[in-house]
């Protein structure tokens, strides 16, 4: 396998321009779950312990919306932030703030639908009780929340892993401007367009290892705050 | 809890602060649509950083077919145009999106194909080849995009007198893709398929292909330049998206454009002080 060796050869030979597109495309998937967990937990828990009519269809919704196709979400975002779209004001489109919000569009449902899982299951244990003493959903949701924090690892990791893998999305809201917008996914993808299989695949590598670092991460943290805080 | 709760707030609102904040320090850009075959070909990253050294206005390139890229700047979502469809400019300007195209450069294509030439095109006019590809009907790879390269494609079939529409079944393979992903599709397949000499000399993935047809002078391939028109997007930067068209076609520029080299070979041929206004 010549490509495997050449493959290896590149990896180590990457240039700063790959870092900074490594570290754009970390900055932008973790702003974008850190966005998804802020909404999509509270969501989440809300419709999780929530009595009220059309929740059954909205959990549904919820789920459903985890299969939201990236290339839709960019192409909607795009006709959105266009200059001639109702948002175009805001000179958005084609930077890092518009992956951003495609991206935390992409990880809220997935978050959200996550949460909503959990937090039912555990409300099958502690529901009853929470209901007696006469606490609202909110304060519920919030105690419930509290006890399931270390799964809600898990949906993180998950909403990180489709922000981070995704293409469809980035590359039609950010337009993969070389040293602006071009991400790890998008310069892969030119890569393999210009035919330059060996830096394609050594790319990927270099993704693969930067989604197995960050997991890595979130599983030390997690194991940490059990044992402090658990 | 508490302290949890805020510290995972605090964490996330400075992530999203420190995403959104270098937008705001950012010096002087612009917007370019372009072509694929353009930043594909590696032109813009030997340019690029001799403008910026000169005017320090940083070129952000958004590399399309011609039709979308002409499309993002009708939206205003782009301040120049640098495409290669002439009678697709021309369309452009007559709207009103641009006052005046610019000749910048040229290059031309060539017909690709299987070293072994099952078609039998090799050294042939254009009108010829693809007279006798519609007969032979091997596989054909055609972008399919509305890119300049596609409409030049679709100008030859015509011009030979084939009527496509009629012509075409399986061999004729339209990928809807960029020059490189339409390249490495015919490498694949062994087809034939019109492509930029420039996107061609940096390709890398040929296999078996090789150039069958060149130098006809219906394969010439040239490039204009346009800034968006401000009358129709306010938002479109005149200074700057001016300088730069100005950079392009002034002698500087030309030269800049020259000096691209593949393999000793040169990609792009100046054209702006044959016709420039």
């Amino acid at each position: 396998m010549p490509i495997l060796h050449e493959t290896l050869l590149r990896l180590w030979t990457l240039d700063r321009d790959v870092i900074a597109i490594a570290w754009l495309s970390l900055r932008v998937s973790l702003t974008a779950v850190s966005i998804g967990l802020l909404v999509g937990i509270p969501l989440g828990a809300l419709v999780a312990v929530a009595r009220f009519p059309g929740c059954g269809i909205l959990t549904g919704l919820l789920n459903a919306f985890m299969g939201l196709p990236p290339v839709i979400v960019g192409l909607v975002l795009y006709l959105v932030l266009s200059r001639s779209g109702p948002l175009g004001s805001l000179g958005l489109l084609f930077t890092p703030s518009a992956m951003i919000a495609a991206q935390a569009t992409l990880a809220t449902p997935l978050v959200a639908a996550l949460t909503r899982q959990v937090v039912a299951d555990a409300e099958i244990h502690l529901g009853e009780q929470l209901r007696s003493l006469g606490l609202s959903a909110p304060r519920r949701a919030g105690i419930l929340i509290y006890d399931v924090r270390f799964s809600l690892v898990t949906a993180a990791l998950a909403a990180f892993g489709r922000a981070i893998s995704e293409i469809g999305a980035v590359l039609v809201v950010g337009g993969n401007i070389a040293g602006h917008t071009r991400t790890m996914t998008t310069a892969i993808s030119l890569e393999t367009q210009k035919g330059d299989l060996s830096l394609a695949l050594a790319l990927g590598l270099l993704l693969m290892g930067l989604v197995v670092a960050v997991n890595a991460v979130a599983a030390l943290l997690r194991g940490y705050a059990a044992k402090a805080y658990g | 809890m508490d302290l949890l709760r805020r510290g995972l707030l605090t964490l996330s609102l400075a992530a999203i602060l420190g995403a959104a904040s270098p937008a705001c320090a950012e010096p002087a850009s612009i917007v370019v649509a372009s072509t694929t075959s353009t930043e594909q070909s590696g032109l813009f990253k030997h340019i690029l950083p001799m403008f910026k050294d000169k005017t320090g206005i940083d070129v952000k390139v958004v590399a399309l077919g011609t039709g979308q890229a002409l499309d993002s700047a009708r939206r205003g979502d782009a301040d120049v145009v640098l495409v290669h469809d002439r009678p697709a400019e021309d369309k452009f300007v007559a709207e009103g999106f641009a006052e005046a195209r610019h000749d910048v450069m040229y290059n031309d294509f060539v017909l690709i194909g299987p070293a072994s030439d099952p078609a039998r095109i090799k050294g042939l006019g254009v009108l010829e080849a693809f007279r006798q590809l519609a007969a032979a009907k091997p596989p054909f790879v055609s972008r399919g995009d509305r890119s300049g390269t596609h409409s030049a494609e679709l100008r030859a079939w015509k011009d030979s007198g084939i009527d496509l529409a009629a012509a075409r079944g399986d061999w004729y393979r339209d990928v809807g893709q960029g020059m490189g992903p339409a390249l490495n599709t015919a490498s694949a397949l062994g087809a034939y398929i019109l492509a930029d000499r420039g996107t061609w000399l940096s390709f890398k993935n040929r296999g078996d292909l090789t150039i069958l047809v060149q130098g006809d002078p219906r394969l010439f391939n040239p490039y204009g330049v346009m800034l968006v028109n401000a009358h129709r997007h306010p938002t479109v930067k005149v200074k700057e998206g001016q300088t730069f068209v100005d950079w392009l076609i002034s002698p500087e520029g030309q030269r800049a454009i020259a000096s691209y080299k593949i393999d000793g070979e040169q990609l792009f041929f100046p054209s702006a002080a044959q016709t420039a206004k």
